[in-house]
């Protein structure tokens, strides 16, 4: 009986500490920029029948966070990447400064759409855990 | 050798300031606008070379579009109202994808509306076509009750004076960030 309470009050320290932690660690403070990148042979392979995605249908970022969507086509050809045309060498680099969810044109993909999800910076205690845990999901 | 090294860091950090960032997404490097040759509202033929050494803000849309193009004209005439004098070295341009609908006289009509000054284009449909391709510009023409309606990209370049393609500002932005794009590019 008194093994099992000390499990609980053991249990309920460590979550409370994992929480704490989570809450309280600073949020990533190197690059903003989240890159995606067309890469050399991309036509020469669709060419030859291969489907390849090279952006995911749905992007996150996060303002203040990584709110900076760098797109670069390394290929020999001009691609439609994401919301423009892009030239062999050329980068797009778009920032967000405000959370919405947008939705862009791209060839890219068979649903010809693209979204751009965009967080609001997480400021409180209890939003950076809310993050973390979406961030991590999304991962998953 | 202090105070020199210190008016130098000084004098970075308001040429840093004053370049300030571009709130549209930019292009590295930066390409030549593709040009064209189109029926211009004005008149007269339109094309991007006679607009050199002004700041051109190209767009794509049609007359009888109810959504996004009466919200970006209305945004592109409030930011020329707020650039002030500055406005001289803007050119807005308009290049309908419905040319069976936007004739010159139609189009000029309903950019008055939102600035007198905006310039549109029409032609052809193979002409308009092969802009929309140079510039990456979709348009898909849907049947919509008795008529039709185009779904289009909302999005909008920025040319600097020298025609080249610099940034491209996604749909909702607002009458300020195009202030503070169109001010980046008229300082250069």
């Amino acid at each position: 009986m008194r093994a099992r309470k000390w499990v609980l009050v053991v249990s309920a320290a460590v979550m409370i500490a994992v929480l704490g932690t989570v809450a309280l660690l600073p949020l990533p403070s190197g690059s903003r920029e989240r890159v995606f990148e067309i890469p050399p042979g991309t036509w020469a392979r669709r060419m030859a029948g291969e489907k390849i995605e090279t952006l995911p249908d749905h992007i996150y970022l996060t303002v203040g966070v990584r709110d900076i969507l760098v797109l670069k086509n390394q290929d020999v050809v001009p691609q439609t990447f994401g919301p423009t045309l892009m030239m062999p060498g050329q980068s797009f680099t778009l920032p967000f400064e405000r959370a919405a969810e947008y939705q862009f044109a791209c060839t890219a993909h068979a649903s010809g759409q693209m979204t751009i999800v965009v967080d609001p910076y997480p400021a409180t205690p209890w939003a950076r855990v809310s993050w973390r845990a979406r961030e991590l999901l999304r991962r998953l | 050798m202090r105070i020199r090294h210190l008016w130098l860091l000084l004098a970075c950090l308001i040429a840093t300031t004053a370049t300030g960032a571009f709130k549209s997404g930019v292009f590295d490097p930066p390409r030549q606008a593709p040009e064209f040759s189109l029926q211009g509202t004005d008149g007269q033929t339109l094309n991007l070379n006679k607009y050199r050494g002004k700041v051109v803000v190209l767009a794509f849309g049609y007359s009888s579009c109810t959504a996004v193009c009466p919200v970006t004209l209305h945004t592109f005439a409030l930011a020329v109202r707020k650039l002030g004098p500055a406005a001289s070295g803007v050119q807005v341009v308009y290049v309908t994808v419905d040319p069976e609908r936007d004739t010159p006289a139609r189009l000029k009509q309903f950019l008055a509306n939102f600035d007198p000054t905006f310039i549109g284009g029409t032609g052809t449909e193979q002409q308009l076509g092969q802009v929309r391709k140079d510039y990456g510009v979709s348009a898909k023409k849907l049947p919509y009750e008795n008529t039709y309606v185009y779904d289009h990209s909302s999005f909008t370049y920025l040319l600097d004076r020298t025609g080249r393609i610099r940034a491209l500002m996604p749909y909702g932005h607002s009458a300020d960030d195009f202030v503070n794009d169109l001010n980046i590019l008229l300082r250069e």
